[in-house]
């Protein structure tokens, strides 16, 4: 699995992209962050209100309760805030 | 058509490029955003420094491609433009560009407007402001969802 993290939360996790298998006990999007919060305090700090983060599965926006797959492509970014 | 672009652009060749020798097209509106100061009318001088924008390539070009094709089926759309620059800007420099062409005035007005509101809300771009006094990231306007939930 891919996953990208832009703005801010790039800059907390202080990476844009790492690649790893899928942990079999993640299925949704919700199960990756709560597994991602565990890996280090830039984690926590970047998904310390979930609420507000917003999740894509590639290329296409969706909710914490999107199933994920191996071959995914997610991306964890802020509210968007081009024009 | 999409442009995601480092560099600047001329609008009035846009504009030109836009009708292609199409006369069927008797209107064309345009939205311009640039890179405006921070609102502080405390402080007489300029706030802002530069501001940066960062994208999320892939994502933003299908965005873009999907908000102008839904233009085009709400309204009599005959040619379309979306110009969004990314990386390093400075106070005053042009970060967006919105063109519609139609036949009559109301079609151009209403898409240009849609396209606007909705890549506010959908397009993955993120304003970093790099101020005197430090760098932040710029905050979602609750009047920008608003604007975005008129067209639903």
């Amino acid at each position: 699995m891919k996953i990208l993290y832009f703005a801010w939360l790039r800059q907390r996790i202080g990476t844009d992209t790492e690649e790893f298998v899928l942990p079999n006990e993640i299925e949704t999007v919700e199960d990756l962050i709560n597994w991602l919060i565990t890996r280090g305090s830039g984690y926590a700090d970047a998904f310390a209100k979930p609420e507000i983060i917003r999740a894509a599965v590639n290329l296409e926006y969706v909710s914490f309760d999107h199933s994920l797959d191996d071959e995914d492509e997610v991306a964890f970014f802020p509210p968007v805030t081009g024009g | 058509m999409i442009k995601v672009q480092k560099e600047d652009f001329n609008i009035s060749e846009e504009i030109e490029s836009l009708t292609n020798g199409d006369s069927a097209i008797g209107a064309i509106s345009t939205f311009v955003g640039l890179v405006r100061d921070q609102d502080n009318s405390e402080v007489p001088t300029s706030v802002l420094k530069s501001m940066t924008l960062e994208h999320y390539p892939a994502m933003t070009e299908k965005k873009l491609l999907e908000i102008e094709t839904e233009a085009k089926s709400r309204w009599n759309i005959k040619s379309s433009l979306i110009i969004h620059r990314y990386g390093q800007l400075e106070l005053g420099e042009k970060i967006v560009f919105v063109a519609c062409a139609s036949s009559h005035r109301q079609d151009a007005f209403d898409a240009c407007n849609f396209l606007m509101d909705w890549l506010k809300t959908e397009a993955p771009f993120w304003k970093l402001e790099e101020t005197h006094s430090g760098n932040d990231w710029v905050d979602k306007r609750e009047s920008d969802d608003k604007a975005a939930e008129r067209w639903k």
